[in-house]
């Protein structure tokens, strides 16, 4: 009952949050991986010791591929990120990156892609996102088809996915920081890690209004602030230890699994966290908020 | 209840059966530990993706302004055969060569997309993948066949047909003029005698010729399925009409990077594995343990499913599979959860148990909705690798679902708790409460 009690904390907590969250990501942006924008990426490594960046950056200079950019990666590596390139021009640029075969460089991985690629994968990106957005929406509106009284069923919908949309912003703001101060970028897993916390966060709300609607129907209490207080208390257990679980996989991933998947993993540990955290702390409060709002409408007393 | 554990014991030798399938299967476990196992386990060893395994992933352009629409679809598919072809010329094993057609914002665009497992020095593939077909014609020499002037560059195109009377396929052949003068020259000297058609420098056709052609039009015919004709005209137009390629995206990643990552995967899973189980242990006691051994047959059933469907294995399905892990507990802790309100309102275990399993079924269901929703618009609009982590996700929510449902189960009955005794509760609790 606490939650509900002082509700409206929660919900400022969270509506600042998002705020913060969509102001992170409007005024600094966030850099796009080639996988969307186009371009190469070559990761090298120098296993018997690496030259200076500047030395690199002055060899490929020479070659005529526009700009350059050369970053350091472990002990003995480089990353470098060119435009697109062509067969003739990657041969070129693994030449160079030996400094006239000063230096043994092993190539580790090459990734070129041009930019109709990126622009079908933009595409692809939209459209699945609003697929998934659009599919949620249906199904909760068929689970809760059934529950009228004292809210109707369609509010429940919009309450999901505003809290869907608080479960997106949040991580993508923690993404943003991220991405300014390092070299994160926003490639297919990132998209991939965003439809994955629709589809968790949903799941976690569902299994609070699913309680809610059973103590509806079985008459827990008169008082609906008390219905969906009471159903808290009995799910919130749950809620958390499954995302802990999940979070659990998610942070050993993070620490030990492989590098390409290592931010996907940390945007889904968010995700996880405040999908569970918002099905508590602010779609069961929203619930109540609106309950409230009506009655105030049709002039019933609140106590 | 003798039957619910002879069940228990049953699902339990499966488990162990499909671990034992799994350890053995893989080849290079072999070598740690060598387990008996028959021979056809060898045929399934995982399926790593180019991520993992090293190698090279290529995608290319085709240019199909010279072709009819209609023709497209034909085209492309006889432009695949050429380069698998080529590569299988290579000597790569398990290529993937396939066509794709990407629509881009406004316009289409016709793809190759080809794959070169454990191929990470390119410059020689790339080279002899992106040449034109070319298409020759030969006559018989003293060894060996004899290059002539005639080219595909004067065939006009190639059909297949079927024979009036005996309604066998023929191929037809249609030269330009150019084509047409070279052909009958040919043919003049060689009646009685074979001329070879050679693409990219190997044999497509060895037919003989009965008499001179001079009308430009030629038929080969013989007993051929309709199948193998088509092949043929396929790779005849390739070569007359050839479809130019242009590289638009290369992908390589070095074996050592796949190695690692392979590595880190399984360590994660592990770890995570490891944590889970303290976790459910610590929180769910004996409930806890039963979830346990259900998540460890969930992780055996999945890693088999990954070898007999087969899923192809990237870092992304990796780590869709260690979600999955995660997510598996959920449907333990729903029925969990609900097996202790039971018992908070006064219920034996046993009923408890069976009212929470009951009960729990409507929210897991609901639960998992979303997340399999998610799943099937991802492996629908997803590229490969969005694809991988789709399947996995999906599939893995399905099987924690069934073995949720009816491994825990199972198990949980086949205890068959009869004591009501204050240490049989304590087991049945959980979290921090007596």
């Amino acid at each position: 009952m606490f939650i509900i009690k002082h509700k409206k904390i929660f919900l400022a907590i969270s509506a600042v949050l998002v705020l913060v969250s969509i102001i992170l990501l409007s005024t600094l942006g966030l850099r796009l991986s080639i996988d969307f924008k186009g371009g190469a990426l070559a990761e090298v490594s120098y296993p018997n010791g690496r030259p200076e960046s500047a030395q690199i950056s002055e060899a490929l200079k020479l070659n005529n591929i526009g700009e350059v950019i050369v970053q350091v990666t472990g002990d003995k590596g480089y990353i470098i990120k060119t435009k697109d390139l062509t067969e003739a021009e990657r041969i070129a640029l693994f030449k160079a990156l030996s400094l006239g075969g000063s230096y043994q460089v092993e190539e580790k991985s090459f990734n070129s892609i041009g930019p109709s690629i990126g622009t079908e994968l933009r595409r692809k990106a939209i459209v699945s996102l609003s697929a998934v957005i659009l599919a949620i929406i249906l199904f909760i509106a068929y689970a809760f088809r059934k529950v009228s009284k004292p809210v109707s069923s369609w509010k429940y919908g919009i309450i999901a996915i505003v809290t869907l949309l608080h479960d997106v912003a949040i991580p993508i703001g923690l993404f943003t920081i991220l991405s300014y101060y390092s070299h994160v970028e926003v490639d297919t897993l990132f998209v991939v890690a965003v439809l994955t916390i629709l589809g968790l966060s949903v799941s976690d709300t569902i299994v609070v209004f699913d309680r809610v609607r059973e103590n509806i129907k079985n008459r827990l209490s008169d008082d609906f602030k008390e219905t969906v207080g009471r159903s808290l208390e009995q799910v919130y257990t749950r809620s958390i230890n499954t995302s802990l679980t999940v979070i659990l996989v998610l942070l050993s991933l993070f620490f030990f699994g492989p590098q390409s998947t290592k931010y996907f993993a940390l945007m889904l540990s968010a995700g996880m966290f405040f999908g569970t955290y918002s099905s508590i702390f602010l779609a069961s409060p929203l619930l109540v908020l609106v309950q409230e709002w009506q009655d105030r409408k049709s002039g019933k007393f609140i106590k | 209840m003798i039957k619910t554990r002879i069940s228990a014991i049953v699902i339990l030798l499966l488990g162990i059966f499909v671990g034992y399938f799994v350890y053995t299967s893989e080849p290079t476990l072999e070598n740690i530990k060598p387990i008996p196992a028959p021979a056809a386990f060898k045929n399934f060893p995982f399926k790593l993706g180019l991520d993992l395994s090293g190698g090279t992933h290529l995608i290319y352009k085709a240019d199909l302004s010279a072709v009819k629409s209609s023709d497209v679809a034909d085209s492309m598919a006889s432009l695949r055969d050429i380069i698998e072809r080529r590569v299988n010329l290579f000597g790569v094993s398990e290529p993937i060569v396939q066509t794709e057609e990407a629509s881009l914002s406004a316009s289409r665009e016709q793809r190759l997309i080809v794959d070169l497992p454990g191929v990470t020095d390119i410059d020689r593939a790339v080279a002899m993948i992106g040449q034109t077909p070319l298409l020759e014609f030969k006559t018989e020499g003293e060894n060996d066949y004899v290059a002539t002037s005639l080219t595909g560059r004067y065939l006009e195109r190639a059909i297949l047909e079927f024979d009036q009377n005996t309604r066998e396929p023929i191929v037809s052949l249609q030269f330009n003029s150019e084509g047409t003068d070279l052909f009958s020259k040919i043919t003049k000297e060689n009646v009685g005698k074979t001329v070879a058609i050679y693409l990219d420098g190997s044999p497509i056709s060895t037919p003989v010729v009965r008499e001179e052609i001079s009308g430009g039009r030629a038929q080969i015919s013989g007993s051929f399925t309709p199948v193998e004709a088509k092949t043929l005209v396929g790779r005849l137009n390739s070569g007359a009409l050839p479809v130019p390629i242009t590289l638009i995206s290369t992908q390589t990643i070095g074996p050592s990077l796949g190695a690692t990552t392979i590595d880190a995967g399984i360590k994660a899973a592990l770890i995570g594995l490891l944590f889970v189980a303290i976790f459910l242990i610590l929180w769910y006691r004996l409930p806890g343990l039963i979830a346990i051994i259900a998540l460890s047959l969930y992780v055996s059933i999945m890693l088999a499913l990954f070898k007999l469907i087969p899923v192809t294995l990237t870092a992304a399905s990796i780590a869709g599979f260690i979600i999955s892990i995660g997510l598996a507990v959920d449907a333990n802790v729903l029925i969990f959860e609900r097996l202790k309100e039971e018992m908070k309102l006064g219920k034996s275990i046993n009923e408890s148990m069976r009212n929470g399993f009951s009960r729990a079924w409507f929210s897991i269901r609901d639960s998992n909705t979303s997340s399999i929703i998610t799943a099937i618009i991802l492996f629908w609009f997803g590229t490969s690798l969005i694809k991988g982590f789709a399947l996995v996700l999906g599939l893995g929510v399905l099987t924690s679902m069934l073995s949720a449902i009816i491994i825990s189960r199972i198990f949980l009955y086949a205890l068959n708790v009869k004591s009501e005794s204050k240490f049989a509760k304590f087991l049945f609790s959980s979290g921090i409460s007596k």
